[in-house]
């Protein structure tokens, strides 16, 4: 018996360790950026800024998600973002109303995943070869729609606050010389319970009904550690202007596409056509519904990500987006998403996509040339799936 | 030296749980062709597993003895560097390379570190020569026929220069013409002193062709005759006569069979890749509460049959056919079509296309009919766990947990699990095909129970199995299918082993 508890504490460790190891890279790379800076990395300005940074990235990576779990790929979210940026900027210049606008936006992106979907899912190019293909002509769309006047200048200052603004304080606290945003200092605690309450009611659930559960403290390690998590970030952004809508933004698409994944039918669907497709199909699955659906979800995404970076830059310019796809990808990956399908979590790709986002934004502050960061980039990236495939042995050629 | 080429030599080989081959003696003499025969999964390719090298030396016992050396084989390299060349029932060619690339693939003739195409193209002309197939050398694979590729296989063997050839089911995908041929072909190969092993499941092709012939049953050596003793009658009664044991559940005897619930009419089916009628004018049905057994040998069509008739048909054309249900007129338009309207198929190969491996039981289990557990279009997990559980506790699924992954049990639990989600999403008619391969006793058992369960609820079900035992003690009626025809209908008074493999066969009765 003291033996199986034991080895029973030992999987435990390795688990969380696996799980973790995201979140455990994430501090090296904060702690490495912090020294390397003089400290300039963890202040309340630039850590607000990294959060802001992150979002139009973090919702190419919750659209990714799917794409990737069913074991599909799409290189053209970069300038399809970019495309529709410069979209959503056009129609502001033409007096549309910012909801207006952002509606026709992500219809059209919605549109034209679905178009995408329909070749690879119908008419049978591959997704690879599609999504290229789409690669190269928003870049046209994107270069056409700028070609007259180059950068699309957005001044509707309502509109930038969709990136750039932040809640409404209603109430500040001080302490020790520093004014704390009230209102987000009252989420972050909101976000807290709600990490306990979910924590606690599963268990509750796996009890009744027999189930494993784990071991108490691991289940308490957990709740510390994401309350713990929630608070810094949360203090940290309430000490400056507070959370922004971005944060917003990004937590509403993530909790709605993980409520999809694990409640409703079609994400039962994703996952288990990522997982085998031959058994989903004898199932009663309809794949090419679903890989359709995946794709018009991505395109919707774009469309969002476009109207964010737009309204974050101010402006919509001919080369905005390139290489967007990728951060997406590699967002994705490092969130723990199988390379080889039917695995992965919205959640972790929004963290992948702030781990990616950490590391540009850092190499940035520290003054490391464009093509360094590059390098480095690639270098983490691969090392960081390698880490997962031989985790999980998942490795490429069996 | 010894008048055999080829020694086994108590051979016993374990997979975890299952006995694949027990002390196996397989004995060939210099210069002849030697046929293995056998019921399928009684070792026969296992047994050619080992002798490859596929199986490597350490994981078996046993010897292999080669011209009176002992061999021990860690890779297929090794064995063919010893001079076996092995051809699969499955052609390991590739479609998009010329056949003078594929005879000399992995052992590509080089010039000057280049190669040297006029060299490789001659040389190959020269053992297509050898296997009579006149084609040219430049010519990709994929634009030959089977029995052509086949042919390229040989060649290929031949240039490799095998002394011992071992040919795995040669004429199961070839039709009268090309099979005939490929044997003539084996003939001559045998007057150059080659050796020829063949596994085959047509009787009538093994006493034509063979000089010697060995029975595997069981995983077990039952007798190996000489040309002069062989007779289809005297193979068939070796590869079957096992005891009927009691593992056969009996059925409640206030158990009613009622009406026909699926009829299926003048089915026909051919197969677009191989370009090959698969499936000819097969008629058959099963009743309220029946179970219906669809017997028959490797290759004869089953799977095809099932796969064809549940919508699941890409690289199939349907030429004629039609499906009734409950007498009325229906088509399956695709898999998901034919569960909304109450007819699911059980695949053979769980881990290919029955489960999804990296999810967890309750997942597996609810996939096919999620609306049970959906409220308002949400999943309600506590449902979910529920019924899940209940599943698990019914068919017996030993897993610690419903939340384990589907690939961390055992054969015989996935099976269940396979079963369970179709018991989950009741159907009316199940085909199961090949539900109890590769499991142990103790599940098969259970399976059976909980098949004649279903049925005693009122489910029609029809039993792909190519054991004969099996047909024999679950079935209601019986079906025996030999290339893509029903060649018999049994009732289960009818059924013998001896007459299910005549007709499997289709071997005249004398």
């Amino acid at each position: 018996m003291q033996e199986k508890n034991r080895n029973a504490v030992l999987t435990g460790i390795s688990k969380v360790a696996k799980n973790y190891a995201m979140y455990i890279a994430l501090g090296v790379i904060f702690i490495v950026f912090q020294i390397l800076s003089g400290g300039l990395f963890l202040t309340a300005y630039n850590f607000t800024n990294l959060v802001n940074q992150t979002g139009y990235i973090a919702v190419l990576a919750v659209g990714m998600t799917l794409v990737l779990i069913i074991c599909q790929i799409d290189l053209s979210v970069g300038f399809l973002t970019g495309f529709l940026g410069a979209c959503t900027a056009r129609l502001l210049l033409l007096g549309v109303p910012i909801p207006l606008t952002i509606l026709i936006v992500v219809l059209f992106g919605a549109s034209l995943g679905l178009l995408q979907g329909f070749i690879i899912g119908k008419i049978g190019v591959p997704a690879f070869v599609t999504t290229l293909a789409g690669e190269f002509a928003f870049r046209g769309l994107l270069t056409l729609i700028t070609q007259d006047i180059g950068t699309i200048n957005v001044t509707n200052k309502t509109f930038k606050g969709i990136s750039q603004g932040f809640l409404p304080a209603l109430f500040t606290i001080k302490i020790g010389g520093t004014e704390f945003h009230g209102l987000s200092l009252i989420i972050g605690i909101l976000a807290v319970a709600a990490v306990v309450f979910l924590n606690l009611r599963k268990r509750k659930e796996m009890k009744k009904y027999n189930l494993e559960t784990g071991s108490v403290p691991v289940m308490i390690i957990r709740i510390l550690f994401f309350s713990g998590l929630i608070m810094a970030l949360v203090i940290l952004l309430a000490s400056f202007q507070g959370i922004s809508w971005t944060v917003v933004i990004v937590a509403v698409i993530t909790a709605a596409y993980h409520f999809v994944l694990n409640k409703t039918k079609i994400g039962r669907h994703i996952y288990g056509m990522g997982g085998n497709v031959e058994a989903a199909k004898l199932s009663g699955v309809n794949i090419r519904k679903v890989l359709i659906g995946v794709f018009v979800s991505m395109g919707a995404m774009a469309a969002l990500s476009g109207v964010m970076i737009t309204s974050r830059m101010g402006c919509a310019q001919p080369t905005t987006g390139t290489g967007y796809e990728l951060d997406a990808i590699a967002s994705c990956y490092i969130g723990g998403v199988s390379t080889s399908g039917g695995v992965g979590r919205v959640i972790n790709s929004v963290v992948g996509s702030f781990v990616i986002m950490s590391l540009i934004n850092g190499l940035n502050l520290i003054g490391v040339g464009i093509s360094y960061q590059y390098l480095i980039k690639g270098i983490i990236f691969v090392v960081a799936v390698a880490i997962d495939v031989r985790g999980r042995g998942r490795k490429a050629l069996g | 030296m010894s008048e055999y080429i080829l020694e086994m030599r108590g051979i016993t080989k374990t997979f975890p749980g299952v006995k694949a081959l027990d002390n196996v003696n397989f004995s060939v003499r210099k210069g002849e062709i030697h046929c293995l025969v056998g019921e399928n999964g009684a070792g026969k390719s296992t047994l050619m597993k080992v002798l490859s090298g596929i199986h490597e030396y350490g994981t078996y016992e046993g010897d292999i003895v080669l011209d009176g050396e002992v061999m021990k084989f860690h890779t297929i390299r090794a064995s063919e560097k010893a001079g076996i060349a092995i051809i699969n029932q499955e052609l390991a060619l590739i479609p998009e390379l010329s056949v003078a690339e594929n005879i000399f693939f992995g052992r590509e003739i080089l010039k000057n570190g280049f190669m040297d195409w006029n060299e490789t193209n001659a040389r190959a002309a020269k053992y297509l020569d050898m296997v009579r197939l006149n084609v040219n050398p430049q010519l990709p694979i994929r634009e030959l026929r089977v029995g052509s590729q086949q042919l390229v296989e040989i060649a290929k063997a031949l240039s490799k220069d095998a002394r011992l050839l071992i040919l795995d089911e040669p004429t199961s995908s070839l039709n009268e013409e090309d099979s005939a041929n490929l044997l003539n072909l084996l003939r001559e190969l045998k007057k150059k002193g080659v050796t020829i092993v063949m596994i085959s499941h047509r009787l009538k092709e093994v006493v034509e062709i063979a000089d010697s012939v060995t029975v595997l049953r069981d995983g077990a050596t039952v007798c190996s005759m000489d040309q002069a003793n062989v007779t289809e009658q005297k193979l068939i009664s070796n590869m079957v006569g096992r005891e009927l044991g009691t593992i056969y559940p009996t059925r409640s005897a206030s158990h009613k069979i009622g009406d026909v619930r699926l009829e299926v009419k003048n089915w026909s089916v051919t197969d677009t890749k191989l370009e090959r009628q698969i499936l000819k004018d097969i008629n058959l049905n099963v009743r309220k509460g029946e179970i219906v057994g669809l017997a028959g040998l490797m290759g004869a069509g089953r799977t095809e049959f099932a796969l064809s008739l549940f919508g699941n048909t890409p690289g199939y054309k349907l030429n004629s056919g039609t499906i009734e249900l409950d007498g009325e007129k229906v088509r399956f338009r695709s898999p998901r079509d034919a569960i909304k309207k109450g007819v699911a198929y059980a695949t053979e190969d769980r881990k290919k296309n029955g489960l999804v491996l990296i999810q967890d039981v309750k997942f597996n289990i609810t996939f096919a009919d999620l609306n049970r557990i959906i409220d308002f279009g949400i999943i309600n997990g506590s449902k979910e766990i529920v019924e899940a559980d209940q599943m698990k506790t019914d068919i017996n699924i030993k897993t610690p947990s419903i939340l384990q992954l589907a690939r961390n049990l055992s054969g015989g639990n996935q099976q269940k699990t396979v079963l369970a989600k179709w018991i989950f999403a009741r159907p009316n008619v199940l085909i199961l095909d090949e539900p109890t391969r590769g499991i142990d006793v103790g599940a098969k058992h259970e399976i059976y129970t909980l098949m004649n369960k279903m049925v005693e609820e009122g489910m029609s079900i029809i039993m792909i199995s190519s054991e004969l035992l099996e047909i024999i003690g679950m079935s209601d009626r019986i079906y025996v299918m030999h290339e893509g025809m029903i060649t018999g209908e049994l009732s289960a008074e009818e059924a013998t082993e001896e007459a299910i493999m005549r007709l499997a066969t289709n071997t005249e009765e004398n």
